[in-house]
């Protein structure tokens, strides 16, 4: 029989810093950054799959932080939304936009978006409208019905202004 | 929705992670993308009382293409797959059921492997694996090696013939040789990436003159398992597919279906799908005009 | 109609101030809020919809180490007041957690706390429950036929409020009338699910006996109810307003969950947290919207002209019911939609089933109304052979009749109602939309216009209250603002409730910015707290572009009043003689001679000696405004002004439906919008995306869906479908201003905005599709399989009748 597991130590980089808690193995990657670092900016949504509020990049390809265990992840690289822009007080090319294109308004989904838009932009510099919305598909926002996000994306990728 | 306590080791070998699960038997389960074990276990639907991650294992990693067949390892992810142009020429289905599956970042992480031991009824890859007849190869440490088909693999809802000491080590997917090799795959979700309430897909081989020389066709999420039809691609060889013949095939396939019902779909509705989708897809693989456009 | 008044900082593009701590992950939620020591609740929940409890047994929970209290009702329920609801109906008495009987499933019964959610869950499965199931009701139909299941048997009846309106000669009218149609429409349990579930913190001090509060709330009176169920004085709940929302659109309404909390955070002498997860907050988070069967009939002439309808709504509350039996209230000050309708009966008739209950959803219940006055206009314009988009113009009130006043007793500020539907089929342009359509046909598809001109009464009031309910004499619903400029001259503006996502920081500033001309971006706005806020009625029912800036508005005009009169006395001059321009007091004759902003605040807040005679020190001033146009008790007859402003969508769609799957694509969306002026264009328009978006879920996939035993078969985000980028097609909107008269700039609200008429649109698209092959479909949501059904039907209807006109 299995004896009853016990916290674990595990380490990860996050935003390029190597951080280092004890948790129990149950612990999700999410829930490591929000209570164990209290990186808040990552949100939970429905702890299921669906909603990608969650969404981190691990070694740089956008996963959802709830479908996996911080101990799966010992030792690799996860950037959360709070290390998205380039330095402190600044903002990143796509987080201006989103600003810009009022691409937000709760927020609440707003820190997976970004990241499932940030590597869309590292993927394919000049997405079409469709690619767009593949790439945020998995995604869910509940006030803008997407269209200020699709511009956001539009506007970070250079294609059009948001405003004259 | 937090998973139940359990135990997490990491695989440092493949041999180690056989152990572990010979030791363990059916609490252990191991753990490879997670995309649909820790959902099932937020909910505590699955409570494995201890996790063996095989993410790591190189042995179980990665794609050779060869001229019969295409070997994968079980953690392949399904992004790598979709982005492999030679695997995608090689057997070509794979590609098209994976423009269905989940999202990038479930694609991301999720492997081929960990779909197909999964085994959801209406999941995209276990269909392509009946319909291609792939084969499915288990490691176990008392049992060594064993090869299964995927029409022996799937034995109801969520159940496969994995005994608890096995692990999914390794996918072929047989690849068809010449020229002329075209499929299709098509479902009906209401949303986009959701598991479809019916799926269809196909690979078909036509000659120079248009005539079916080589066929494969299947359904998912009408049955506890997806459904692949042999004996009804039999009768597409020899002849040209036309809307007549497509519509034969789909409906005795469909015929054959026992779809369940849920808050989305009745079994009626299902079984029409079933049946106007496999005959889309046929129609759309073998260029044939399709009598309502997609 | 007069030229918009041209405005400095509203009306332009500006960056929500809001923005720039979301993109960076600096928002603070209610689950952000870390405090020590802090416990977590789980739940465990009823499986039966109806049962009475026999035994609880939480011995094997509390054993569990990490485990700190395990509350039942038992416990709970003597300790605290009940949860009434609005209408008259005391039997129906709600408490977070059940006590001898269930009446849903996934009613609370217990609460576990523990040092983490994951050990509060993990003892919630060992809380043993007997339960001894009752027979039950689902059916909001069976549930008024005698001999259905009580869900309160102490109320006899399952029907927990009706009343019966006549408003206008609906016998003369009906029977003047060339001809009548009666239809049958249902709207699907559906709600604004938004995707941060409800979460609460509360945290209990023993030597200055204060609780403090941080929830997602977005609720009226949320602090007076939350201490009145504890049985505490109101200045001993502080409720902290600067939590950020994670969207609410109506439903974020945990009152339940913060007495639980409350509660427990004061028993423990720990700070608790309750973060529903995604499964309890779908069952038993109280959030599921309206669910109702619409039953009308029109009367109208041979020119399609509507003299008169005969309206019953019968809305499945639920198993308990806080404000929802108001839903069917708030409709009656739009009854006629934006419509000439001469009389109206309206039967409204609230039901209790065993289902959970239902709760506010954007829009508080004018949605399913307006997709229920819609789809007869469009039936009336197939019983005539009229264009529909011809009929709503026979129908439409004319920009000359405002204001208008309704049936009902509400008085339409203004509109010009044709006009924004012509800008939205010049937008769309039709003509095209009408060659698309034909194409699609001859590709085989189904393909439809759909049309929909539809209210948006705005401005939030609570006049359903009395109305509904006689015992409530409630006839204001004021909202405030309290504004400082400090000695620096930085100016600070206070409001009063939380916000979830509507840019309210952005609203105010510009709103301040405009009337002291100073930079809006300079201007910080603030959330207070409930102890120090002024009176607020949260951010429901469009209101806040009105109510708060109106508020904001109101105290920035006295700021500005105040420096006038202290420029004046030191200038010598007096008031009329002076103008506020740049933020400064200019004498008009002569604009040498000011005072600028820095020297009025130096003498307001250091110089006494030049202040005039009997004028307090310092800036600060707060201003409280009621609704314009509210303020009275209704007719005994059921007649009152509802919401003072209206606001006004026309959708226009192409769709197109696969004649085999039923699946519907959607290939053209445009609104026309009026909500008069706009204070922040870009959030209106984001919030009229986001309604559009929500409508088409409504419209075409998301639904509560139950099974007769009372199960809840959609109860995560895998079942309930919310739709994404893919499924949301892109919007066009056009704007339209008819400013308000009864408002400080002439806006109007809009947080409702394309929600209210998209259902109604999309369904018409799909019901033109339809037509063709002599189908329609009148229920939400329209899912591919609902439509394959409806085609099929019909397909055999035809063979039936095609059958038996076959010679013998």
């Amino acid at each position: 029989m299995l004896a009853p597991p016990s916290p674990v130590t595990v380490e990860i980089i996050v935003n390029g810093t190597p951080r280092r808690a004890c948790v129990e193995p149950r612990t999700t990657l999410v829930d490591f950054l929000r209570e164990h670092l209290g990186l808040t900016g990552t949100h939970i949504g429905c702890e299921h799959g669906i909603c990608g509020a969650c969404s981190v990049l691990l070694e740089g390809e956008p996963v959802r932080a709830c479908c996996l265990f911080a101990l799966q992840v010992e030792g690799l690289s996860v950037t959360t939304v709070e290390g998205l822009a380039p330095a402190r007080g600044e903002l990143s090319r796509l987080q201006n936009a989103f600003c810009e294109a009022h691409a937000l308004q709760c927020g609440y989904c707003t820190p997976g978006m970004l990241i499932a838009c940030h590597d869309l932009l590292a993927r394919n510099p000049r997405p079409s409208e469709e690619e767009i919305r593949e790439a945020i598909g998995g995604n869910l926002c509940r006030c803008t019905g997407y269209q200020q996000i699709v511009d956001a994306v539009k506007l970070a990728s250079g294609q059009e202004a948001a405003h004259g | 929705m937090k998973a139940a306590p359990f135990a997490y080791v990491r695989a440092e070998s493949l041999d180690h992670a056989l152990d572990l699960l010979a030791a363990y038997g059916g609490e252990a389960k191991p753990i490879a993308g997670g995309q649909s074990l820790v959902p099932m276990m937020a909910m505590r639907l699955a409570r494995p009382a201890l996790l063996v991650d095989i993410n790591r294992l190189p042995a179980l990693k990665g794609v050779a293409v060869g001229p019969r067949c295409a070997v994968m390892g079980a953690t392949t992810r399904q992004r790598a797959v979709e982005e492999d142009a030679a695997l995608h020429r090689a057997v070509p289905l794979l590609r098209a059921a994976l423009a269905w599956v989940g999202h990038v970042q479930t694609r991301n992480r999720g492997t081929v492997g960990g779909s197909l031991a999964h085994a959801d009824p209406s999941a995209e890859l276990p269909l392509a694996a009946c319909v291609l007849d792939a084969t499915l190869v288990l490691q176990s440490r008392a049992g060594g090696e064993r090869r299964l088909s995927a029409a022996d693999f799937f034995l109801a809802p969520m159940v496969t013939a994995a005994e608890e000491a096995e692990c999914l080590t390794a996918i072929e997917w047989p690849v068809w040789e010449g020229p002329g090799v075209a499929c299709a795959f098509e479902e009906v979700a209401i949303r986009h990436g959701d598991f479809a309430m019916a799926a269809a897909a196909c690979q078909i081989q036509l000659d120079a003159d248009g005539v079916c020389r080589r066929a494969a066709l299947g359904l998912g999420g009408v049955a506890g398992t997806p459904l692949a039809f042999p004996d009804l691609a039999a009768q597409l060889e020899g002849r040209r597919i036309h809307e007549r013949l497509a519509q034969e095939v789909a409906e005795a396939a469909a015929a054959r279906s026992e779809p369940g019902s849920d808050t989305h779909a009745d079994a009626e509705y299902r079984r029409h799908l079933a049946a106007v989708l496999l005959r889309r897809v046929l129609l759309r693989a073998a260029g044939a005009p399709a009598r309502a456009p997609i | 109609m007069a030229e918009p008044p041209r405005f400095r900082y509203i009306g332009q593009h500006r960056r929500a101030v809001e923005h720039r701590r979301f993109v960076t992950g600096q928002g603070r939620y209610a689950a952000d809020i870390a405090l020590p020591g802090l416990l977590h609740v789980a739940i465990v929940a009823s499986p039966h919809a109806s049962a009475r409890i026999l035994s609880v047994d939480a011995s094997a929970a509390l054993a569990l180490p990490g485990v700190h209290a395990v509350l039942t009702g038992e416990d709970l329920q003597p300790e605290i007041e009940p949860m009434l609801p609005g209408v008259d109906a005391p039997e129906v008495r709600r408490f977070p957690l059940a006590r001898d009987v269930v009446r849903y499933a996934g009613e609370w019964v217990a609460a576990v706390v523990a040092d983490s959610r994951a050990i509060a869950e993990d003892a919630a499965e060992l809380v043993e429950v007997d339960y001894a199931p009752s027979p039950h009701v689902v059916d909001p139909e069976a549930a008024i036929a005698p001999g259905a299941p009580l869900v309160h048997p102490m109320r006899g009846s399952n029907v927990i409020f009706r009343r019966e309106f006549v408003w206008g000669p609906v016998e003369e009218d009906f029977a003047a009338a060339a001809h009548r149609l009666s239809y049958r429409v249902r709207w699907g349990r559906s709600a604004t699910v938004p995707i941060e579930t409800f979460v609460c913190t509360a945290a209990w001090n023993d030597a200055t006996n204060l609780l403090d509060v941080w929830a997602s709330i977005q609720m009226p009176k949320f602090p007076d109810l939350l201490a009145r169920c504890l049985r505490l004085p109101g200045n001993a709940v502080r409720v902290h307003f600067d939590v950020d929302v994670g969207g609410s659109y109506g439903v974020k309404r945990g009152l339940k969950h913060a007495i639980l909390v409350g509660f427990l955070a004061r028993q423990l002498g720990r700070p608790v947290r309750f973060l529903e997860d995604r499964l309890e907050n779908m069952r038993g988070g109280d959030m599921q919207g309206p669910d109702r069967l619409f039953d009308v009939t029109l009367a109208f002439d041979d020119k399609g002209v509507i003299r008169s309808m005969r309206m019953r709504a019968l809305d499945d509350v639920g198993a308990y019911a806080g404000r929802s039996p108001f839903q069917l209230g708030k409709p009656v000050g739009a009854i006629v939609g934006p419509y000439t309708i001469h009389s109206v009966a309206y039967e409204a008739i609230s039901v209790l089933t065993n289902k959970t209950p239902q709760e506010a959803v954007r829009g508080f219940g004018q949605a399913p109304t307006n997709y229920a006055i819609e789809t007869g206009l469009d039936k009336v314009a197939r019983f005539l052979g009229l264009d529909r988009i011809e009929l709503r113009r026979r129908n439409l009130i004319p920009p000359e009749r405002f204001p208008y006043l309704i049936p009902s007793g509400t008085l339409y500020d203004s509109g010009d109602y044709a006009r924004v539907l012509d800008k939205a089929l010049a937008a769309a342009p039709y003509a095209e939309l009408l060659r698309q359509r034909e194409a699609l046909r001859a590709q085989g598809r189904l393909a439809g216009i759909g049309v929909s001109t539809c209210l948006e009464p705005s401005g939030g009031n609570s006049s359903f209250e009395p109305l509904f309910n006689p015992k409530n004499t409630t006839t204001t619903w004021m909202d405030s603002c309290l504004i400082r400029v400090d000695l620096n001259g930085a100016v600070t503006a206070v409001m009063a409730t939380s916000s979830s996502g509507q840019a309210h920081e952005t609203l105010v500033s510009t709103v301040v910015g405009e009337v002291l001309q100073r930079e809006p971006d300079s201007i910080r706005v603030i959330h207070a707290d409930s102890l120090s806020a002024l009176p607020s009625n949260s951010p429901v029912g469009s209101r806040m572009a009105i109510m708060l800036g109106g508020a904001a508005a109101g105290a920035a005009k006295r700021i500005r009043a105040k420096m006038l009169r202290i420029a004046a006395h030191n200038l010598g001059v007096a008031e009329e003689a002076l103008e506020w321009r740049e933020g400064a007091a200019v004498l008009r004759a002569d604009p040498t001679r000011a005072l600028s902003w820095a020297r009025l605040v130096e003498i307001a807040h250091r110089e006494f000696h030049n202040l005039p005679p009997g004028m307090e020190p310092g800036l600060q001033e707060s201003f409280v405004w009621e609704v314009p146009g509210g303020g009275g008790l209704p007719t005994p007859d059921g007649r009152i002004q509802m919401y003072p402003c209206h606001s006004f969508e026309a959708h226009v769609v192409l769709a197109s439906v696969d004649p085999e799957t039923g699946k519907v694509a959607l290939h053209r969306y445009v609104v026309g919008h009026d909500c008069g002026v706009m204070i922040s264009p870009d959030v209106v328009h984001g919030m009229t995306y986001g309604g559009v978006a929500h409508g088409l879920g409504a419209a075409l996939m998301e639904k509560f869906a139950y099974s007769p035993e009372g199960q809840l078969l959609s109860g995560s985000l895998m079942d309930y479908l919310l739709p994404s980028a893919q499924e949301v097609p892109p919007i066009t909107i056009v704007d339209h201003c008819t400013p308000s008269p009864l408002t400080e700039f002439g806006q109007k609200g809009s947080g409702e905005a394309g929600y209210l008429g998209g259902p109604a649109a999309i369904a018409s698209a799909i019901n033109d599709a339809l037509a063709p092959l002599g189908a329609a479909l009148d229920a939400l949501p329209m899912t591919p399989a609902a439509i394959w059904r409806t085609l099929r039907a019909a397909q055999m209807a035809r063979a039936a009748t095609e059958s038996t006109r076959e010679p013998t």
